[in-house]
């Protein structure tokens, strides 16, 4: 059985049919690529397997577990964890604290040995600081970690936001356009960090990207939207000459 | 007939809540602030044409122009000195500043009138209307403040739809930057627009004496909060949505004072926002907003 | 002594530090002008509040500044904390001799009746945002005050006694009222003093500034900064609000328990809108999130008014042209560009570092 298994995913927005009759299935441990063209409906579906829409129709199965009608938090503790397009750190806190706030259920204590500082308080936040600095490394984020996170250069934000996501220990990792607004130089260390995330922490990750070509170099299946139809699916060779999906980019 | 007497004087109130409630969700609609200092620019309309009828001996309608004129250079006063320098700040430091306006307005009217009550002379005459035969009196002064009203409201929609300064109005209240690349001049359209919200305090202050004619430094607190409640119940932001609220709000008031309780009767008021807050929480016309993921 | 260096280094470390440091300064300079009688009469009167003020403050601070939502309302808290916290001191006159103890009792009730208050409250108006929030804070605020105008409470042989609107219960020979609806309360003990205050102030800031630095402060935060971005990691964004709330409501309670057994009569009216206008001034004056620029703030404005009484008249109106050119001054391009000058000055520490 399939890890994620979405069949016939819809959603309206009043009369706009956004997504409509999506069905994918990505296997545990795979890279995967949702691609298309701008306002195809990637973010949409990302939204919809986060719980932040509720969808018209369809259904979501993660590892059997029906999604759908759960709460954002609420999924995230069954393992999806995402990043957002449009950056959403937690502007005010540092660098080291963002990455601990995403270890909030990993690592838990009582509110009353939060208010009292006693118990397994310091034990635990020396163990979350620990596997904090341990995930800011991956990203070489460490020298940053007590910065503020607004003042990090944006393609740190964007690393930091991936770091914070993996810190929920998620099965699967959606990574909303990881790469936007880096220089060729920064993105290709970026693919390079994606795969060694994939192997160091054995997630399942997919990723939106309307570059196609840098993504072909990744992924290894790409399911390719177009107006929130499935325009084509396949690995990466197969897809691209798909001649529908030439159209759908370069027009007639 | 109980009743009815009831829903005249709560629409009679309603409606000064309403002139009030115009121009604080005009005044928010555009600066998206809670303006405090608004319920005492009230009071200083009130004092005006105090001023103007009781020391002067000016006719009341000369006294009503005084208060407006006065009313108006203050609000674009306040504004200019005040809000404007803090148009980029977060929200909470204009909120305190105008706090701090409507405590030096206060006091300020504290030390030039003193702490006792002024008793205001209605500045609408007249022997009270009988209706059903006598069972019934409607004072002149409700007449005025309800007519008053819906003539306010109207002139307010013409003007937002209609006129140039209007448009230019609603525009720099959805987005400052792009009607200033639209070549709409931003500041003074937030002028016009505490100009108009401060003149209608000017007359609802006059309005608000000549109903419950006691005048103190405090007056134009109370029925401030209640006017914004007002425009948040109806939807801050909405013409309509003002008047119907401010109407509301005031026939609640009153029903509520009339048959539960006088002293419960601001919580009652309070109460029904809440609820209607909970049910719809942009209130009757608001429209609906949301964040974009 | 290593470690304290350590501590001292981090921001939490370093704020805590401050915070506990200018309390503790503060009372026992209090005490030693106390002690050799230099203290007017005046400002000895006001030692009781000012506790109770910046324990309101630093739990606003908590609501506004580290949740990031304006409550327009926190006096009603106050004011909830200060008639429960009078009814069972009264209630207890009888049974506990030792009136730190009573003490302490009327300011667990409080504490808790402010909390049930805060729940009854935050579970359908958090839900609100922004401006829609602080209108019902407004108004529940408003309401508290006027349901206590008609509260009334009595205390007989048969136990307590309660009438909404009017008295409506007759009391034994022995009986007592408590609670007079709008004349409030009279003939109150008064428990309250400085070094209970002092006291009081220390747990606030102990329990606040380590709930802001632990798992469910840094949770609280991130609601504040990024709701969606704190629900996508598995942050109830709903729990951490109204935990947030109701712990700042039990302090409020807790203030108004110390405040009003520092009077001998208190009435529901002096719980209004302006005290919570006055706090959020505090607060914001202080700096939002800031938890010594709380108490700071909320010592130097509460002393201000009093010594302004030397001008007479004028001071309410000093007090606000202060207030406005204050407001103007933190966000004036001045401020700025002194804050950017001290910026840059620790960017150059930074570099010199990594370059030895």
């Amino acid at each position: 059985m399939a890890m994620l298994e979405v069949t016939s995913l819809g959603i309206s927005f009043g009369g706009l049919r956004a997504v409509d009759e999506l069905s994918m299935k990505i296997e545990k441990g795979a890279l995967v690529g949702l691609i298309g063209p701008n306002g195809a409906g990637k973010t949409t579906v990302f939204n919809m397997l986060t719980g932040v829409y509720r969808p018209t129709d369809g259904g979501i199965r993660l590892d059997g577990q029906n999604l759908i009608g759960k709460k954002p938090h609420e999924i995230c503790r069954l393992g999806v964890a995402r990043t957002f397009q449009n950056i959403r750190l937690f502007a005010g806190l540092t660098v080291l604290d963002n990455v601990k706030t995403g270890l909030h259920n990993q690592i838990p204590y009582t509110l009353a040995e939060s208010l009292l500082h006693l118990g397994a308080y310091h034990k635990k936040e020396r163990e979350m600081n620990e596997r904090a600095m341990e995930l800011l490394g991956v990203f070489g984020l460490e020298s940053v970690a007590g910065y503020q996170a607004a003042n990090l250069p944006y393609g740190k934000q964007r690393k930091l936001e991936i770091a914070r996501a993996l810190a929920t220990q998620p099965k699967l990792l959606l990574l909303d356009e990881p790469a936007a607004g880096m220089n060729p130089n920064e993105t290709g260390e970026l693919m390079e960090t994606i795969e060694l995330v994939r192997e160091k922490f054995g997630v399942t990750v997919l990723l939106i990207e309307h570059d196609m070509k840098l993504v072909s170099g990744i992924c290894e299946y790409l399911y390719i939207l177009n107006f929130g139809r499935l325009l084509a699916e396949g690995t990466p060779a197969e897809a691209l000459q798909n001649p529908e999906v030439i159209t759908a980019y370069l027009g007639e | 007939m109980v009743l009815l007497n009831h829903l005249i004087n709560g629409i009679s109130l309603g409606s000064i809540y309403a002139i009030i409630a115009l121009g604080y969700t005009m005044v928010y609609g555009i600066a998206k602030m809670l303006n405090f200092a608004h319920g005492d620019v009230i009071m200083v309309g009130g004092y005006m044409c105090f001023c103007a009828t009781v020391y002067l001996g000016w006719p009341p309608l000369a006294g009503i122009a005084l208060a407006v004129v006065v009313c108006t250079v203050l609000g674009v006063v306040i504004e200019r000195l005040a809000y404007k320098p803090l148009r980029m700040a977060p929200a909470l430091a204009v909120l305190i500043t105008a706090i701090g306006v409507s405590y030096f307005l206060q006091n300020a009217a504290l030390l030039l009138w003193g702490s006792s009550t002024k008793s205001f002379t209605s500045v609408v005459t007249g022997a009270p209307i009988p209706l059903f035969g006598g069972q019934l009196t409607v004072a002149p002064v409700t007449l005025v403040t309800v007519a008053a009203c819906v003539v306010i409201m109207v002139a307010l929609m013409l003007f937002t739809s209609k006129t140039k300064a209007g448009t230019a109005m609603r525009a720099v209240s959805e987005d400052k930057g792009a009607a200033e690349l639209m070549g709409i001049n931003v500041n003074t359209t937030i002028s016009l627009t505490f100009a108009i919200g401060s003149g209608l305090a000017a007359i609802a202050g006059v309005l608000l004496c000549s109903a419950y004619p006691t005048l103190m430094p405090t007056t134009g607190s109370m029925p401030g909060i209640k006017a914004f409640t007002a425009a948040v119940f109806g939807g801050i932001g909405s013409i309509p949505g003002a008047f119907v609220g401010g109407i509301l709000l005031g026939v609640i008031e009153i029903l509520a004072g009339g048959y539960i309780s006088t002293q419960l009767q601001n919580a009652i008021v309070f109460a029904v926002l809440i609820l209607v807050l909970l049910v719809k929480p942009d209130g009757l016309l608001g429209k609906r907003m949301s964040e974009k993921v | 002594m290593q470690k304290f260096k350590q501590y001292a280094r981090t921001k939490a470390g370093r704020d805590t530090l401050i915070s506990f440091g200018i309390v503790i300064v503060g009372f026992v300079v209090m005490q030693v002008l106390l002690a050799m009688g230099m203290v007017s009469s005046l400002l000895e009167g006001l030692l009781i509040p000012i506790c109770a003020y910046i324990i309101m403050a630093v739990s606003l601070n908590l609501t506004v500044g580290i949740l990031g939502e304006l409550s327009l309302g926190h006096a009603g808290f106050m004011s909830v904390g200060a008639f429960a916290g009078i009814v069972a001191s009264t209630c207890l006159s009888g049974t506990v001799g030792f009136a730190p103890l009573r003490l302490a009792i009327a300011i667990v009730i409080g504490a808790v009746c402010a909390a049930i208050a805060g729940v009854i409250i935050g579970v359908p108006v958090l839900r609100l945002k922004g401006d829609y929030l602080a209108i019902v804070t407004l108004a529940f605020g408003e309401i508290i005050k006027n349901i206590m105008n008609v509260l009334y409470v009595g205390l007989d042989g048969a136990g307590l006694h309660f009438g909404l609107l009017e008295q409506g219960f007759e009391l034994d020979e022995e009986g007592k009222m408590i609670i007079n609806g709008a004349m409030g309360v009279s003939g109150v003990e008064r428990l309250s003093t400085f070094v209970s205050g002092f006291v009081l102030v220390l747990i606030t800031l102990f329990l606040i500034l380590n709930l802001i630095n632990s798992r469910a402060g840094r949770a609280i935060m991130a609601v504040r900064d990024n709701k969606i971005a704190a629900d996508s990691i598995g942050i109830s964004i709903t729990s951490y609000k109204l935990l947030a709330f109701v712990i700042s409501a039990a302090f409020a309670g807790m203030a108004g328990v110390l405040y009003a057994l520092n009077y001998t009569t208190v009435t529901a009216n002096r719980f209004d809108f302006n005290t919570s206008i006055l706090v959020l001034v505090f607060v914001v004056l202080g700096g939002l999130g800031n938890i010594w620029g709380s108490v700071i703030a909320a010592t130097l404005l509460t002393v201000l008014p009093e010594v302004l009484r030397e001008v007479g008249d004028f001071r309410m109106l000093i007090y606000a042209i202060l207030l406005i050119a204050m407001m103007l001054f933190n966000n004036s391009p001045l401020k700025q560009r002194l804050l950017e000058k001290r910026g840059s000055k620790q960017m150059e520490k930074v570099s010199e570092k990594e370059g030895a």
